[in-house]
């Protein structure tokens, strides 16, 4: 399996544009912003929940908690999968219960993840809400399930990959859309 | 590597370092669940296991039983005394028995070296050794090395000095093969009556007082000291045993300052070790405990969480 690249879809600028304009939503949309916590899904995700702090510090003046969440226990294809994927630790040193969550992820696809996601903060605590951030919105949903903020919705085929880079990980910003050649 | 690519657990002597590393990463993962309010992840919903223990114990099967429920799996233990061993059946059958009702996984505990080694051969089911007569004890091996890998930051270059009847203990052995796999260096004192025959093997250095192991040690690790020794002539009296080999602040001093404390449990105060020690600061005793049911998770998780195709 052979991927090409067949167009990038976001750059630096067009990246933080769209993070900015999450914050600015999450603010509208939460009226006690001091309610609201972050919880970045490893791994891109937790970056760009960093960088969302990050934002919403500097137009609010307000230090927001930020959680860091792996789903990789909660998976639903354990079971279907030759290799167990590597755990890592989840890290939510706060309260969760009757919190606002935003959820940070990097791509919203089959929606599998955010239902993993959704079962591993319930197992923290009783939050009073529970918002789903994604950079990417790929479509391609398996399960009812719908982002509150989006960065950019993205149409593909599910022959073809979201390819997302984050400075602090990859050193760069970007975000590619592959294609699969088979050989 | 993500995954264990083994079928059983037996003995850290098989081990490589990197996958005793993918147990240890995993089980700092499976730590911060036990912190937790609600200590249950679904991971392994829906797989079953089964704890068979031949000989007393309260710490590890407890341990395990905790483990499994943790992780969501269901299980059932039997008590050697209670099972049909006595009844005759043969040790093969009993768990062949059981595996027909779904189990995937057998954790075993047997007097028999080798035990877990022969059950392993002939089942399909995931075994692991929960510790076989006097060969290995490899899960405890496993959480103290996690133990004192949170504590330190590392193993590599640590002295460890385990103290005891290293002859007899499956703890010492499991131990001795983990931390020279990590790196770390090895020395044991104990009575010579008690020191095994084939130390060579390990490659360790042996004393016969407790002063010149512990010199500049990082972590000193007593021995649970088994009183049918004692009846089969091995040493005289408990009182000695304690007066020659039994920790104390004393003994201690040549060791390093922020040195470690450890016993695998259940403690004989006043022999293996004085009480001021065993509830003292450098004193990780209890935390050896709270390990025991992480390395566990993660166990479970490497060994049962894919698919065996």
């Amino acid at each position: 399996m052979t991927l090409t690249h067949k167009a990038t879809v976001m750059d630096e600028k067009s990246i933080n544009q769209a993070l900015r304009r999450i914050a600015h939503e999450i603010i509208e949309r939460n009226k006690d912003i001091k309610n609201v916590v972050l919880i970045g899904v490893r791994s891109r995700g937790v970056p760009l929940a960093e960088r969302l702090q990050k934002m919403l510090a500097e137009i609010e003046q307000v230090k927001i908690p930020l959680g860091i969440l792996d789903i990789t226990l909660y998976r639903d294809d354990l079971t279907q999968r030759l290799d167990n994927p590597q755990v890592h630790t989840t890290d939510v040193s706060f309260d969760l219960n009757g919190k606002d969550v935003v959820v940070v992820d990097d791509v919203l696809y089959t929606g599998r993840t955010t239902r993993a996601a959704m079962d591993a903060l319930i197992d923290l605590g009783r939050p009073a809400s529970i918002q789903l951030a994604a950079l990417v919105d790929r479509g391609h949903r398996e399960l009812p399930i719908r982002a509150d903020y989006v960065g950019k919705n993205v149409p593909t085929s599910s022959s073809e990959q979201v390819d997302v880079k984050v400075k602090e990980l990859d050193r760069e910003d970007r975000v590619d859309i592959l294609g699969i050649l088979e050989d | 590597m993500q995954t264990l690519r083994r079928k059983d657990f037996l003995g850290l002597e098989e081990m490589s370092a990197e996958e005793i590393n993918l147990i240890l990463e995993t089980s700092r993962s499976m730590h911060e669940i036990i912190k937790r309010k609600i200590k249950k992840v679904p991971t392994l919903r829906g797989r079953s296991v089964l704890n068979l223990f031949y000989e007393p114990s309260t710490r590890t099967k407890a341990s395990f039983e905790l483990a499994q429920k943790y992780m969501s799996a269901d299980s059932v233990s039997v008590a050697g005394s209670s099972s049909s061993l006595v009844k005759g059946e043969t040790l093969k059958d009993t768990v062949r028995n059981v595996e027909a009702m779904g189990v995937e996984c057998v954790i075993m505990r047997h007097p028999v070296s080798g035990a877990a080694h022969y059950l392993a051969r002939n089942i399909e089911s995931s075994v692991i050794n929960a510790g076989d007569g006097m060969h290995e004890h490899p899960t405890q091996g496993l959480l103290d090395l996690y133990t004192v890998w949170e504590k330190k930051g590392r193993l590599e270059e640590l002295k460890v000095a385990i103290v005891g009847d290293i002859r007899h203990s499956r703890v010492a052995r499991s131990n001795i093969w983990g931390l020279k796999k990590m790196g770390a260096e090895v020395v044991v004192a104990g009575p010579p009556t008690l020191m095994p025959p084939d130390l060579d093997i390990f490659g360790i250095k042996a004393f016969h007082t407790i002063e010149d192991a512990v010199i500049n040690a990082d972590v000193v690790m007593a021995l649970r000291l088994q009183k049918e020794r004692q009846e089969s002539g091995l040493f005289p009296s408990l009182r000695e045993y304690a007066e020659l080999y039994g920790l104390n602040r004393e003994r201690l001093k040549l060791a390093s300052d922020d040195v470690l404390i450890m016993h695998p449990g259940p403690i004989n105060r006043g022999v293996e070790m004085t009480s001021d020690l065993a509830d003292g600061p450098g004193s990780i005793i209890l935390e050896q405990v709270t390990s025991g049911v992480a390395v566990r998770m993660a166990l479970l998780y490497l060994l049962l969480g894919g698919t065996k195709e």
